[in-house]
């Protein structure tokens, strides 16, 4: 516990001076990595251990600084789909010893927290009760496990990524941090449910979290666009992990469209706003990471 | 007759199109003052005054098909508008379909009772190893809305289950839905499939989700591309209509 506690002090007083890399895509690579297209990746963390701490030790080499837990769809409400609702504890555990086997004194794993999938009630079936049990069951868990943070992430209903960061809060010493995806409209940014980046960094840092921003859904351009939306708002970290741009088909196959040297040339602006955070998404690589790094320590 | 409702009045101000001010402007003529009241609450997600003043409605001798039209149509056609214009987001089109629904109830059993054909018919469904569906629901609910048979295959839908539903149904449509990146492939895949098995010129495929491009959706083959739920409608129109004019 103490160890945990102090690894996850480290981050945020790291963060006052200096800029913190975090990995690329996780399912970009484990697809690359024996995934077969829809299935489950958590169940990885059991089956195929070597490929999780490999990914984790590729991104550690690569020159992450924090390396993002195997457990997306880590809570029951996911995990359900694959009949593995009664493997949180030992799926998410599992994730966070995979990472921090890699990781060296000053590098860090943070428990990756996608959405439920589920609304909340009366919208849909799940009450608040219920879905911070499920977050707080998956956190533990992490925590446990030997994550320093926790990164609820691609969120798109701001009620939910609240009750994961409560849950965070209320049960673990971990650091949060707490990003959401948003889409380009006719009146600018929203998440699905129609929150904006403003409302969103301000939402998401009245709950509790340490550091705000947005990751995925979007090429690193319109990144740029959002970071200097919710960069104003906040007193606190900001965190961005783009896409490597829209993902286009190509003979078959996904091709997402923004190379290493792109992106890195952005981040740099990123850098500048200032964006403490930065990380990539669905279609960055170890290279993307590594250009990433060159490009702004 | 002009708009009496109040709230109507407003909810139409969110209309800024001129061809949709025309288009809706003209239907909402043909509404009466009960018409609009159904038109409103169904807007705003009122699912219980639907329910209520729909069976008022059959009750007091206005047809099914009149309720339809004149009421549900027009309510749901400003939610579209709202939805794609961003004044509206997901929650409150959740919110309208479930009002939606509950005029249907009382409504469709009587048009099917009656032997009305319905516009088109449409298999619907989120394609293998994908178990995602809000999108996919979201664009039934609007064509369903307006006036095409759904038969919705739900999620992580095989291509050998899409082809069964084709020949089962004899629909002229099929509408795939991914969101994750990792299936996408997988609606390439099922028209591969229907070309394998000789199927392919007796279906047109429109596609959509958050990561599909309309670059995406012509490099796989694909007849038709929907950015959101108002335009997987008129994707739906336009593609019928194709249909009728190679006929």
């Amino acid at each position: 516990m103490t160890t945990q506690v102090s690894s996850a002090h480290e981050i945020l007083q790291r963060l006052e001076n200096e800029i913190l890399i975090f990995d690329g895509a996780t399912g970009t690579y484990l697809q690359q990595h024996g995934l077969e297209s829809g299935g489950c990746p958590e169940l990885m963390n059991a089956d195929a251990p070597d490929t999780i701490r490999g990914m984790a030790r590729a991104y550690f080499d690569a020159g992450s600084d924090i390396v993002l837990t195997n457990s997306f769809g880590g809570t029951k409400y996911r995990l359900q789909h694959y009949d593995a609702q009664d493997r949180v504890r030992e799926l998410n555990k599992l994730a966070a010893e995979h990472a921090k086997s890699q990781a060296g004194s000053t590098q860090y794993v943070a428990g990756s927290v996608g959405p439920t999938g589920e609304f909340i009630e009366p919208l849909g079936a799940v009450s608040e009760s219920e879905m911070y049990d499920a977050f707080a069951e998956q956190i533990t868990a992490l925590e446990e496990g030997g994550a320093d943070a926790v990164m609820i992430e691609t969120q798109m209903v701001l009620d939910e990524a609240q009750i994961a960061i409560k849950a965070t809060r209320e049960n673990t010493e971990l650091v949060v941090m707490s990003t959401m995806v948003f889409d380009k409209g006719p009146r600018g940014f929203f998440t699905m449910w129609g929150t904006s980046p403003e409302d969103a960094a301000k939402g998401l840092r009245d709950a509790g979290a340490d550091v705000v921003g947005s990751n995925c859904g979007n090429g690193i351009d319109k990144m740029i666009e959002i970071a200097e939306l919710m960069r104003p708002v906040v007193d606190c970290p900001v965190v961005i992990q783009s896409n490597a741009g829209i993902p286009a088909y190509k003979g078959g196959e996904i091709i997402y469209p923004e190379s290493p040297e792109y992106m890195a040339e952005r981040y740099k602006q990123l850098a500048e706003i200032p964006v403490q955070v930065l990380g990539g998404c669905c279609g960055t690589t170890p290279d993307h990471i590594r250009a990433l790094k060159e490009a702004v320590k | 007759m002009p708009i009496v409702n109040e709230g109507l009045q407003r909810e139409f101000e969110w209309v800024t199109r001129p061809g949709e001010q025309k288009h809706i402007g003209e239907a909402l003529d043909l509404a009466d003052a009960v018409m609009q009241d159904i038109a409103y609450a169904l807007i705003t997600g009122q699912h219980l005054e639907v329910d209520r003043i729909t069976q008022e409605c059959l009750n007091n001798g206005y047809t099914a098909n009149h309720i339809l039209d004149h009421g549900l149509l027009n309510g749901m056609a400003i939610v579209g508008v709202k939805f794609r214009d961003n004044v509206i987001f997901v929650p409150e089109v959740l919110v309208a379909a479930r009002a939606m629904k509950a005029g249907m109830a009382h409504i469709e059993p009587i048009l099917s009772a009656s032997g009305i054909e319905p516009i088109g018919t449409v298999i619907m469904g989120t394609v293998k190893g994908d178990l995602h569906d809000i999108g996919k629901n979201l664009c039934i609910m609007m064509l369903r809305g307006a006036g095409w048979t759904v038969h919705d295959l739900g999620v992580d839908t095989s291509p050998e289950e899409f082809a069964d539903a084709v020949m089962e149904h004899e629909a002229q449509l099929i509408g795939m839905s991914a969101l994750l990146t990792t299936t996408m492939p997988n609606m390439g895949r099922t028209i591969a499939y229907f070309e394998d098995i000789g199927l392919r010129d007796e279906v047109r495929f429109m596609v959509g989700g958050a990561p599909v491009t309309r670059e995406f959706a012509d490099e796989m083959g694909a007849d038709g591309y929907g950015e959101n739920a108002v335009e997987c409608v008129e994707t739906a129109s336009d593609l019928l209509n194709l249909i009728k004019e190679l006929a």
